[in-house]
């Protein structure tokens, strides 16, 4: 331990004025780059699709920093409503203020708009989204009686994970359609080794036997789990082993008990762990 | 508290006596009885005079026998021990009768010793989940686990024994276990059944011998194998050795490169004096059967292969043209290098180019590799004219079961989609909606009954679901004042405008504006358990979905040919869960086939007749689609289906699937898409999961 604690007080950002200065680390696994800077040098809306932890918001970090302009991120949910979007009155001093909401904030800043998850929001969210992923651009305040147009450094961004088997959590047509979709899926063997080696540090004979156990993982899919293991989650078991942790434990800790809580499945899991460390 | 008095032997006397009435007499009185349980401390008196009266209620006799027995019993059993075997002792009562419960009852010494053995006994079926598991985990398909007295694998399914009692520790001997189960894997997935290992051993003296010495060469090539690929296993392996080492001139079956040949080899060298491997975890080797095994599923496979690369070529250039010269076109090329865990990956080329063959393909090339080593010349040779088809059987006149439509009520026509023609056939399904004949609505009950613990859960899962609060905001009234109306009605106000008088939050329960259509397989192969456990699904649905208040409608599938499709009504969408339609799940009975389009052509219609935002077609099912004649079975029956569910999406309804078929990876995704449907792999396990699954999709 040492003997000074951390400050108590977190830095305060503003998103709209905040730049991503240090480059984040990023992978590229096809072509998503090219074809997201000729999404957004035509105006088009991009839509990310792919399972949770593949590196969708790493992505869109990446993307901000690429092109200079702040990521103002919004993790939906199925209470978020089209004026969370948009912004809503206030009263300071007896006196209504107008607050912006964060996709109009990100209109008027030109930024990056990433709407994480959007299938948990609200059906009406869509209202405001549709008038600014066409051509039109716009975004409606109602409230105001206004109309806010895009500036042509806006983009419009929105992630979308599509193995879920929900038949009320699907985007509609008219909404998909209006976007383009950038696939995401787990990286190759090679380019997943180099990503926890670079993120973690840990040596190339361990991170090797991470990326086996996740393939393991994966071809459990369908056959008692729902989702494989990520590579986000191989970067926090690899983190742990980094930190010291026995690697036995840091998968239990990290891979099988974040995949499934059924009692067979954890000790099939472990037990696949234990046979590779 | 004092610690109760001891019991006086008068007292007990006096206990006994009452319950143990009926078998005592003039010459067999409990004064022996009492006696000897006098001395004992008072709980341990309790808890004899407690069983004595549970057990008598059975039998007086057992009370009796297990009154003398239970003085010596307490003295070497714990309170938990002692229990299990009285209770061991009345199972053997209820089912031989009073001679093998007395014989448990006297026996106790027995009894104590394997109750000690029994805490490090591991058993298969404790463990066939979690190997299963493994095993799909480390092989990338589900490999299928069995029982049998020595552990072998015929390449498909690998056998283990019932129980594990090497050793005193259960851990190690779940160990054991493991590492059966992966040495088996490596036999297949290193490829000892490569090499004809019969004609091998034929040529020593003692065959039987032989085959065990070039087992444990096997072995110690396969572990070396291991080690490379799991590291951790192989040490678990070492510790079950137990200090025994291989003999040092196997030290080149060690090199990566070392393949059942080199094993064949060096068995000449050691065949004279060396001494086969007795440790655990030494699978059998039974070549006989794992090559019947591989003959079959090669031939298969050769047979797939050829098919779907004439397919791959009919995709590419159209069914139309010639196909000269097929056998020169395909080949396969080998990576530079080969992956250690054997996983390597070859590339299909056609024409010299690489092409990306479709998922089933690769994986039969995957298991062709395996059996082979390399994809022989004669596989790449795409299937002609003559043998594209696989062979038609069971060649009947559909017009046997004609049942005169055309003067019949109620019967309604589907058309059918033909994959070859590209075309429907008009008009080419008559179907019939029957009524299921009422069984003995007793089973719901009973049902019930058995899972009383879940159902409980289920409803309040569902009750939760239900109650799943909505915020509504601007309302007249409600629990709590809406901020945001408020500012707004005060900058209204402020303006000069009317207040509004809409100023309050309510909490409201959501609108599940959904109805939903269950088709349920009636196929003959649902006959027996899968059949019982469907029901137990549709009685446990049943009821979270009168708890939800979801809409919903069950009906039954089944028929035989094109002229005799069948729907059996269950449940309307406006009956109510009655008494009647209980009795209808009950007598629900396995029919004949599963002409599965036309059954969802028909009930996509139903379903478009209710007014609802979503609407859900859920299919149990338990195999693909397949009927009588009309080569429904296989591509013809997959693709009619995929079209009808098609053509149900195009309509608005979300089609789902609920499988217990095991190969359901192979054609479900296709017929359902990627995510609509689920597999439930051990059918005890179906009437929790149904419900389980319904929630999940519904929310």
């Amino acid at each position: 331990m040492t003997s000074k604690t951390a400050p108590l007080h977190a830095k305060v950002l503003k998103p709209e004025s905040h730049l991503i200065r240090k480059k984040p680390y990023y992978e590229p696994v096809g072509g998503e780059i090219a074809l997201f800077e000729a999404a957004y040098a035509s105006q088009i809306p991009v839509l990310l699709k792919g399972p949770t932890g593949c590196g969708k918001t790493r992505f869109m970090e990446y993307m901000a920093w690429r092109l200079k302009r702040p990521l103002i991120t919004v993790s939906c949910h199925d209470d978020l409503t089209a004026s969370d979007l948009v912004g809503r009155y206030l009263i300071t001093n007896n006196e209504t203020v107008w607050v912006d909401g964060p996709l109009a904030r990100a209109v008027r800043c030109g930024g990056i708009c990433y709407l994480d998850e959007v299938v948990e929001a609200r059906k009406d969210t869509t209202v405001v989204i549709h008038p600014l992923a066409d051509d039109r651009r716009i975004l409606p305040m109602e409230k105001r009686g206004e109309l806010l147009q895009a500036p042509k450094e806006f983009v419009l961004t929105m992630s979308y994970n599509p193995g879920y088997q929900s038949v009320l959590k699907e985007l509609k047509q008219s909404t998909r359609q209006r976007f383009v979709a950038i696939e995401f899926s787990y990286p190759e063997a090679e380019l997943e080794r180099k990503i926890i080696m670079t993120e973690t540090g840990l040596d190339a004979g361990t991170a090797d036997k991470l990326i086996r156990l996740a393939h393991m993982t994966r071809n459990l899919k369908g056959n008692g789990l729902d989702e494989g293991a990520s590579t986000r989650l191989l970067v926090h078991a690899a983190k742990l082993m980094a930190r010291g942790i026995a690697p036995r434990a840091a998968c239990s800790g990290a891979v099988a008990e974040a995949l499934s809580d059924d009692p067979e499945m954890l000790r099939a899991i472990n037990e696949l762990a234990s046979s590779l460390f | 508290m004092t610690a109760a008095v001891r019991l006086s032997a008068d007292a007990l006397e006096e206990r006994l006596d009452e319950t143990l009435d009926p078998v005592l007499s003039s010459r067999r009185t409990a004064t022996g009885l009492a006696a000897a349980i006098a001395p004992l401390a008072r709980e341990s008196q309790d808890f004899i005079l407690n069983w004595v009266a549970i057990i008598a209620r059975t039998n007086a006799e057992m009370a009796y026998q297990f009154a003398a027995a239970a003085p010596g019993a307490l003295a070497r059993l714990d309170p938990a021990t002692a229990e299990a075997w009285i209770i061991t002792a009345m199972d053997a009562y209820d089912r031989d009768g009073l001679y093998r419960a007395s014989a448990l009852f006297k026996n106790v010494a027995e009894f104590a010793s394997t109750a000690r053995e029994s805490a490090a006994v591991v058993a298969f079926e404790d463990v066939a989940q979690i190997l299963q598991l493994f095993l799909c985990g480390l092989a990338g398909r589900r490999l299928s686990l069995d029982t049998a007295i020595h552990a072998y694998t015929d390449t498909e399914t690998l056998y283990l024994p019932s129980r594990m009692a090497l050793h005193s520790d259960r851990n190690k001997n779940f160990f054991v276990y493991k590492a059966l189960a992966t040495v088996m894997w490596a036999q297949g997935c290193f490829g000892t059944f490569n090499a004809d290992l019969d004609a091998a051993c034929s040529a020593y003296a003692d065959p039987a011998r032989a085959l065990e010495l070039l087992n444990t060469l096997e072995t110690i090539r396969l572990e070396a194998c291991i080690a490379r690929a799991l590291p951790g296993l192989a040490r678990e392996m070492r510790e079950l050795r137990d200090g025994e080492t291989d003999d040092p001139r196997c030290a080149s079956l060690t090199a990566a490169s070392a393949t059942v040949n080199d094993s064949i080899a060096l068995l000449a060298r050691v065949y004279p004096d060396m001494a086969p491997a007795r440790h655990s975890y030494l699978p059998v080797l039974q070549p006989d059967q794992a090559a019947a095994v591989r003959k079959a599923r090669m031939a298969k496979e050769k047979d797939e292969f050829q098919s779907a690369l004439a397919q791959l070529l009919e995709e590419k250039y159209g069914s139309s043209s010639p196909q000269p010269q097929l056998d020169e076109r395909f080949s396969v090329q080998a990576p530079d290098q080969p992956a250690e865990n054997g996983n390597a990956s070859h590339t299909l080329m056609l024409d010299g180019k690489p092409v990306a063959p479709p998922e089933n393909v690769s994986q039969l090339m995957d298991s062709i590799l395996q059996d082979l080593g390399e994809i022989p010349d004669d596989y790449l040779a795409a299937a002609g004219d003559g043998g594209y088809r696989q062979p038609q059987r069971d060649r009947q006149d559909p017009a046997d079961v004609w049942k005169g439509v055309y003067h019949e009520q109620g019967a309604y026509f589907y058309n059918e989609w033909d994959c070859r023609r590209r075309h429907y056939r008009k008009n080419w399904c008559v179907l019939r909606e029957l009524d299921v004949h009422p069984g003995n609505a007793a089973f719901v009950a009973a049902t019930l009954a058995k899972y009383a613990p879940q159902v409980t859960q289920l409803k309040r899962t569902f009750e939760l679901l239900r109650g799943e609060d909505k915020l509504l905001k601007k309302q007249p009234y409600g629990d709590d004042i809406d901020l945001d109306a408020v500012i707004a009605a005060y900058a209204d106000m402020k303006s000069g405008m009317e207040l509004s008088e809409r100023l309050h939050i309510k909490r409201n329960k959501t609108e599940r504006d959904l109805a939903v259509m269950l088709m349920v397989d009636m196929s003959g192969s649902t006959k027996g358990w899968i059949n019982d456990a469907e029901r137990e699904a549709l009685v446990m649905l049943c009821e979270a979905l009168e708890v939800l208040g979801d809409r919903y409608a069950i009906y039954g599938f089944s028929g035989t040919t094109r002229k005799r499709c069948e729907i059996f009504r269950i449940k309307r969408f406006d009956e109510p869960y009655s008494g009647l339609v209980k009795s209808r799940i009950a007598g629900i009975q396995p029919q004949d086939y599963t002409r599965m389009g036309v059954a969802i052509r028909h009930l996509t219609t139903l379903l478009n007749q209710v007014e609802a935002r979503t609407k859900l077609l859920i299919t149990l099912s338990d195999g693909k689609p397949d009927d009588y004649s009309d080569n429904y079975r296989g591509e013809y029956g997959i693709e009619d289906t995929r079209q009808a569910l098609i053509e149900a999406h195009r309509t608005g309804i979300k089609p789902f699937c609920i499988t217990i078929d095991r190969e359901a990876r192979d054609y479900l995704p296709h017929m359902y898409g990627q995510v609509n449907w689920a597999l439930i792999d051990d059918i005890a396990r179906l009437p929790l999961k149904v419900a389980d699954i319904y929630r999940r999709l519904t929310t």
